[in-house]
């Protein structure tokens, strides 16, 4: 096998490595291959971008505001604290 | 109060002395005793503390207090961080910690981990290649399901997962901590906190799939 032509690597496999993939922690190696195989298998690809997706709409989920319940808690944290200092 | 008064001058002026970290400014002005600091240093990371509790107790009310006792712990030891993490990364470690003993005082077991695969094992053939691939659902998700919808199917999926792998996807995909600052944290060795998040991501994946390619086809 020529060096540039990764070993192929099944559609199962290709899934398991996917985080490792986006978060940068695969060898050189193993990031080829998994290049490689996307840009042959549209499949992969579109689990791929799904994953993407799914990190994006995570990622946007919206923070709520704190109660005013919470406000005076924390608030009274913040003096009793003050008063000790 | 009047309005005139307005707190963002000093606010201003400090942050420009940390471009990059406005948590850096407000900790320096909470140092010298700015309360409305303290409030925006709750106010912002409150959400992340209070999920990040929840993954280690079960009630609500003992997830608050355990932010709460967090932030009195924080405030007595203010003068001990030195930036060597981010101050995000030092309050979640603290929160961490307290979260661990009030979990064990509330007996909990620390059940983890399912070994589900990532993908189904009867969507592939013999060869691994796919015999049930993913129908493509990623075009314009929020116009078809609705933002709320997937809001609250997100939100579902996390209450499912095992408390280790919730952490792990709630620190690194909803509050954007780095993979290594969630390893500081959780204090996961980089392998696991990747096995974690992979899982956890797979299950989301999966979950979407459910409702928005039902609803999709």
């Amino acid at each position: 096998m020529s060096l540039l032509t990764p070993r192929p690597i099944a559609c199962r496999e290709v899934v398991e490595m996917l985080t490792g993939y986006l978060e940068g922690a695969l060898s050189r190696r193993d990031h080829r291959r998994i290049e490689h195989h996307l840009a042959h298998c549209p499949h992969c690809t579109a689990y791929l971008s799904q994953l993407r997706e799914t990190l994006r709409l995570t990622g946007s989920l919206v923070s709520e505001d704190l109660s005013p319940e919470m406000q005076r808690e924390f608030g009274e944290i913040y003096r009793r604290w003050q008063d000790d200092r | 109060m009047s309005t005139q008064s307005f707190r963002r001058l000093p606010w201003n002026r400090a942050r420009s002395a940390h471009t990059g970290d406005p948590d850096l400014a407000l900790l320096e002005r909470l140092r010298s005793g700015d309360e409305d600091a303290f409030m925006s240093l709750v106010a912002l990371h409150h959400d992340a503390m209070l999920r990040l509790a929840a993954t280690f107790v079960h009630s609500h009310a003992v997830a608050e207090e355990v932010v709460q006792e967090t932030w009195v712990g924080v405030l007595r030891g203010i003068e001990r961080f030195e930036g060597r993490s981010s101050l995000k990364t030092w309050l979640l470690a603290i929160l961490c910690n307290r979260a661990r003993s009030a979990g064990t005082r509330e007996a909990r077991s620390v059940a983890d981990d399912d070994i589900v695969a990532t993908v189904d094992a009867s969507r592939f053939d013999a060869a691994g290649a796919w015999s049930q691939p993913p129908v493509p659902w990623t075009e314009e998700v929020e116009e078809r399901i609705g933002a709320a919808a997937l809001r609250s199917e997100i939100l579902a999926a996390l209450a499912q997962m095992p408390e280790r792998q919730r952490a792990v996807v709630m620190l690194r995909d909803v509050d954007g901590l780095r993979s290594d600052e969630v390893c500081e944290v959780l204090e996961l060795t980089p392998a696991n906190e990747r096995v974690l998040l992979h899982r956890g991501r797979s299950r989301l994946r999966q979950a979407l799939e459910d409702v928005i390619g039902v609803a999709g086809a």
